[in-house]
């Protein structure tokens, strides 16, 4: 876990666990929040566009069931629980396109559930 | 050992000899474990049994009872037969899951051989964690011994999470612990238990530590299905074999940017579709995999 944890900083992301804020956002404020909609199948928006290097915080929320949020290309993974506000700071470490997914089985139609996120330089 | 080398001889008349791959570090080393006779069994996986997509295959209701016939015809009675996931597609509906289940128990039951081992797909057991399933087919982890090699199936579908969890992942421990370092081990799993593709949620997320608990041991042989095509790859010594769908084959990990089925195509009917044999050979540690079609062309 350790290392796991120390290559992700490496790369400039912090995974859920460490960067789930509290309600007051502290240090974070000033950063972009981007807030994310996740129904039965479909993220809200689907298309996420981000700068390189510059962070971000990601909110999710749900009025369905227990969702996931995973980008694996950027080792950053959330879950979306009903009722909760659920955020996750990223830090575009490339650019390109990469995918994000819905990784909690959440019916039938789950398998479709997913987004792409745009990083420019 | 008489009755497996008369399969492979068969099999290589046939034209459908298969592709040896030899598991971990056998590397000419002697099994201590009693002589065994060699055997086979037969893997089928990802059937689906209540899709419903005419583009994608029009005979979703035929293409089980088709796989049965065909294995009931093989030529060789196999020692048993596992079925590696997803024997039904997902619905919400409770109801609807049982009857599905039900319906595939009893179709599954015109299988000859009576020896059939069964897990569970997400699309079983994600949405109830494997409650239904388990009403029709018992736990949905376990180990058994056949001829000399340890079998274990894990369950990495019924957490809607995909994970296989603590507790399995204990029990996992403790079987392995009874096992010598160069038992001759296969695993079955639904899912991949490495990260194949998680950009299409084709991974374990906590493989990595059943993938840890097996390195140890020096010849492990993992069977999956859930990606809906052959594929081979190793982890360290351990080799993993996907097998193809009963239901409709899928793009190659990352080949195209949506993880789609592929579509029928009526010049060429069930393409992509199958099952396979796994004629085990205990002492060197080898398996070798014949694909075979749901029909024959």
């Amino acid at each position: 876990m350790r290392l796991e944890r120390r290559r992700l900083l490496a790369a400039g992301i912090v995974t859920a666990a460490g960067a789930v804020f509290g309600a007051s956002g502290l240090a974070q404020a000033k950063e972009r929040v981007i807030r994310v909609t996740a129904r039965k199948f479909a993220f809200l928006p689907r298309e996420i566009r981000l700068k390189k290097g510059v962070p971000v915080v990601l909110e999710f929320v749900t009025a369905d069931v227990v969702m996931g949020f995973n980008a694996p290309d950027f080792h950053v993974r959330a879950d979306i629980i009903p009722g909760k506000v659920s955020r996750l700071r990223l830090v575009p470490d490339k650019t390109g396109t990469f995918v994000f997914l819905c990784d909690i089985f959440c019916g039938d139609g789950h398998e479709g559930m997913s987004g792409q996120i745009h990083v420019v330089a | 050992m008489r009755q497996s080398i008369d399969r492979r001889d068969f099999l290589k008349l046939a034209g459908l000899g298969g592709v040896v791959f030899a598991s971990g570090l056998a590397g000419g080393a002697k099994f201590a474990g009693a002589a065994q006779d060699d055997f086979y069994f037969v893997q089928l996986s990802d059937t689906h049994w209540g899709f419903n997509g005419p583009v994608v295959n029009p005979d979703a209701g035929g293409t089980l009872p088709k796989a049965v016939a065909a294995v009931n015809s093989l030529e060789f009675e196999p020692d048993f037969i596992v079925f590696t996931g997803d024997l039904t597609h997902t619905t919400e509906d409770p109801k609807e899951r049982r009857r599905r289940l039900a319906e595939f128990r009893d179709i599954v039951k015109g299988l000859k051989n009576k020896n059939v081992r069964f897990m569970p797909g997400e699309h079983d057991a994600a949405l109830d964690n494997g409650q239904a399933w388990k009403e029709f087919f018992g736990p949905s982890f376990y180990s058994f011994d056949h001829k000399g090699v340890h079998f274990i199936a894990i369950d990495n579908v019924s957490d809607p999470a995909a994970r296989i969890g603590e507790q399995q992942l204990a029990w996992l421990k403790s079987d392995l612990a009874k096992q010598a370092a160069d038992a001759r081990i296969v695993v079955f799993a639904h899912r991949p238990l490495f990260d194949l593709y998680p950009q299409w949620d084709w991974a374990t997320r906590d493989g990595a530590q059943a993938i840890d608990l097996l390195m140890p041991h020096k010849n492990v042989t993992v069977f999956y299905g859930h990606i809906h095509q052959e594929h081979h790859q190793m982890t360290g010594h351990i080799a993993h074999h996907s097998a193809k769908s009963l239901i409709f084959p899928l793009p190659a990990p990352g080949s195209q940017p949506k993880r789609a089925p592929i579509l029928w195509d009526p010049a060429q009917p069930y393409r992509g579709l199958g099952f396979r044999g796994v004629d085990a050979e205990v002492q060197k540690a080898e398996y070798e995999i014949t694909e075979y079609p749901v029909r024959k062309a």
